[in-house]
């Protein structure tokens, strides 16, 4: 039976990043950094990445990385989604991790996993896993690729891209650095998210995966995308209750706490319920990608459909409940707001989901 | 501390002892009982043996495998689920060894006697009083909505001590003899047509003080342990996807596909990832039990359990085309237990809808959850300092 609950190990963890993230990510900070220069903090980043080794957590120890699981990287995303820091763990640690981690690359994995670079898998940030294999790069038979990819997350501060495109053989993945490739900026409705549109243009890179592996290893790395992003979107929700929660009993109105009128209550119990749902889900899923199990395309489903709405029902709670406030620039909820829309359209939405279930379970539509 | 390995030795034991298939049913049970493999967790000599109560799944799994007769639990739900961990953790000695084995054996059937006419979410305002005659007391008053009252040979009774004193105080516990003089239990019918449920009337029902449990005014904080305990049974067994309504409903679904409609497909998907979740929930819970106590989470899942069932069995009266018009049984049934898959779609739709109700409402539910899990201030209690005889009603 998989575990749902979290190790000692995965608590301490969970102290650590909460900690540093406490310190360095707090909401003044972050809030500041949308409008910067810079809007992620790739101090921040180092010290995730390389110092604390978090950009390595589910890569063996032989290709540099920690040898623990993707049960840790939920952790990680828990505590990430909870401050809504400004790293590209998503785009870096996650999708293109997993991608050369499916393509069973040796080269580039020690050192996205050591931090030392930066990677971003080349797919617009909406893509569910089993969708079709993408057609809008080609590879000529040198390997040097043209096309567009829109809306990539964390390809701004990428020094790696890992491209799926079709080359005169089929489908392949490559590895793209910097030159012939153009990564324009996106305004994201997700302020704490970089998008960026990415061009290629007879842009050299490295084949990963030819095809006969390169689907199987994009819809694995979209596969572990899906399913962790649903411990990112419970941390998300988490955050939206406690605050939501701690803001209820300090502020009074009509002589008492608001939050001791039933009419809101109810509404946050309701939320709680949600969110303990959504955790068990969360936690199946990465538990189900940690050990591989046959379960996982279902795990992951159920995980997304669920955890998606959750946090998202979460974030419109806590703006709504938090009154005029919660619609202010100066107060946090609008950045787990834009977050948990953003994420409910990333890697599929809950309605794909729920239509791949339609098939991975058995019950065919009308 | 017993390993799971030293359980199954014992359960080898037993069923060297006692072959199943030779053996008669009760017999079984009550060596099964004296082995301490009943509840396991449960002390020793009162049917258990100090062990992690997890491994009870260890014991029940090898039982089954064995052919080994159970105490058909759903049956006496309201004595495993409430009346024994109250009498465990209240009771003497004398009524540890008087009470529990045959509670567990399914003997005697317990029911509960707690909500009144006048005292339903508010169980606290419960008027039926109890006045002491020397060695007894003397118990008059009117409870509702007693589960298998007319089969059952005791109830765990909550009675008012002293109407002096704010509601809360002045209650006291007791075991009743449901044989005894003064007693009399009436069908209640219900919109299902069947009477599950029972009224019981208590005329000067003298009841020994030895059938006490708990101190003369401790009765709501005994009746706490009943009821965390009955938002734990409830939502609280193990079962596989697609265990329960939802397998049902699926199976019409695939077996039909005459009847499915795109709106249809939109509910039942969600429905069944709904339903996912909350399996889902129920295992992650039962892990944290293992590892602890009983903690207000019953009370969440209670919730998420009955809202479930009422949209399943919404659904599936939709999913049944003309035969969701018909029903299968209006006559006054008098069941044991409620068969929510042994009956039609049209039964469960119109059972469900008690499930938001029985066993703490919704409403009440989250009210526990906000306050108790999320530490939200309380409504303001007006009546938390007034006598109860002095009670508006």
């Amino acid at each position: 039976m998989s575990d749902l609950l979290y190790s000692e190990v995965e608590e301490d963890l969970r102290a650590s990043v909460r900690s540093l993230l406490t310190d360095q990510a707090g909401f003044s900070t972050v809030l500041a950094r949308t409008e910067s220069a810079e809007p992620y903090d790739l101090k921040l980043w180092r010290t995730l990445a390389a110092d604390l080794g978090l950009a390595g957590l589910a890569v063996p120890e032989s290709l540099g990385g920690q040898g623990a699981s993707y049960r840790e990287v939920a952790v990680v995303l828990e505590e990430l989604g909870r401050s809504v820091a400004p790293v590209p763990f998503l785009g870096s640690a996650v999708l293109a991790t997993a991608a050369l981690l499916a393509a069973g690359d040796a080269e580039l994995l020690p050192r996205l996993a050591g931090g030392e670079l930066i990677g971003a898998l080349a797919v617009p940030l909406t893509t569910i896993p089993g969708a079709a294999f993408p057609s809008g790069v080609r590879a000529n038979s040198e390997g040097a690729l043209s096309g567009a990819v829109r809306t990539v997350a964390d390809a701004s501060v990428a020094d790696v891209l890992i491209v799926p495109a079709v080359g005169p053989d089929g489908p392949g993945l490559y590895a793209v650095e910097k030159t012939g490739v153009t990564v324009a900026e996106a305004l994201s409705l997700d302020s704490t998210r970089r998008l960026a549109d990415v061009a290629l243009d007879n842009a050299s890179s490295r084949l990963l995966a030819g095809p006969e592996q390169a689907e199987a290893a994009l819809r694995q790395a979209l596969t572990a995308g899906a399913g962790l992003l649903a411990s990112e979107q419970v941390g998300i929700a988490q955050w939206c209750l406690d605050e939501t929660v701690a803001y209820l009993k300090q502020r009074y109105q009509f002589g008492r706490p608001v939050g001791s009128f039933q009419a809101l209550k109810h509404r946050l119990a309701d939320l709680y319920l949600e969110i303990l749902s959504a955790r068990a889900t969360a936690r199946y899923a990465a538990d189900a990608l940690a050990s591989g199990i046959e379960d996982v395309p279902v795990a992951v489903a159920v995980a997304q459909s669920t955890c998606s709405a959750v946090a998202l029902h979460a974030a419109e709670e806590a703006v709504q409940l938090h009154g005029g406030i919660g619609m202010t620039w100066e107060h946090p909820a609008h950045l787990y707001l834009k977050r948990a829309k953003s994420d409910e359209l990333a890697l599929g939405t809950p309605g794909r989901h729920r239509a791949a279930l339609a098939g991975l379970a058995n019950l065919p539509p009308a | 501390m017993l390993t799971a390995d030293d359980l199954r030795a014992r359960v080898g034991e037993l069923l060297a002892a006692h072959p199943p298939g030779s053996t008669d049913r009760l017999e079984f049970l009550r060596a099964r009982f004296d082995a301490g493999l009943a509840w396991v967790h449960y002390p020793e000599g009162l049917g258990g043996l100090d062990a992690p109560r997890e491994l009870q799944n260890v014991v029940d799994a090898e039982l089954a495998e064995a052919g080994a007769p159970d105490n058909d639990p759903r049956r006496i739900g309201i004595g495993l689920g409430m009346a024994a961990p109250t009498i465990l953790r209240f009771g003497t000695a004398e009524q540890h060894n008087r009470y529990l084995r045959p509670l567990w054996t399914g003997e005697e059937v317990w029911c509960q006697l707690f909500s009144e006419p006048g005292a339903g979410s508010d169980l606290a305002a419960l008027g039926t009083r109890a006045v002491r005659d020397g060695d007894h007391w003397v118990v008059t008053g009117q409870k509702v909505w007693t589960s298998v009252a007319h089969i059952a040979r005791f109830g765990i009774l909550v009675t008012r001590t002293d109407p002096d004193v704010p509601k809360h105080q002045g209650m006291t516990y007791f075991i009743c003899d449901m044989t005894a003089p003064g007693v009399e239990v009436r069908p209640l019918r219900q919109l299902t047509g069947e009477a599950e449920f029972n009224e019981v009337f208590l005329s000067g029902v003298r009841i020994p003080d030895t059938n006490r449990l708990g101190a003369v005014g401790e009765g709501w904080r005994v009746a706490q342990t009943t009821l965390m305990n009955e938002r734990v049974a409830i939502g609280g067994t193990a079962m596989p996807r697609e265990g329960g309504l939802i397998g049902m409903v699926a199976r019409t679904w695939r077996d039909r596909p005459e009847l499915r409609t795109p709106e249809l497909h939109d509910q039942l998907l969600k429905l069944w990832v709904e339903a996912e979740a909350a399996r889902l929930a129920g295992q992650r819970l039962r892990q944290q039990l293992a590892v602890g106590a009983p903690g207000p989470e019953g009370s969440a899942m209670k919730l998420a359990f009955a809202r479930l069932q009422q949209a399943l069995t919404g659904l599936e009266i939709e999913l049944s085309g003309e035969d969701g018009l018909r029903y299968d049984d209006w006559s006054l049934r008098r069941p044991e237990k409620v068969d929510m898959l042994g009956r039609g779609p049209g039964y469960r739709y119109l059972r469900a809808k008690g499930n938001s109700i029985e066993g703490g409402t919704s409403e009440v539910l989250r009210n526990i959850i906000a306050e108790r899990v999320l530490g939200l201030p309380s409504e303001p209690r007006v009546d938390k300092d007034v006598a109860w005889k002095d009670l508006p009603r």
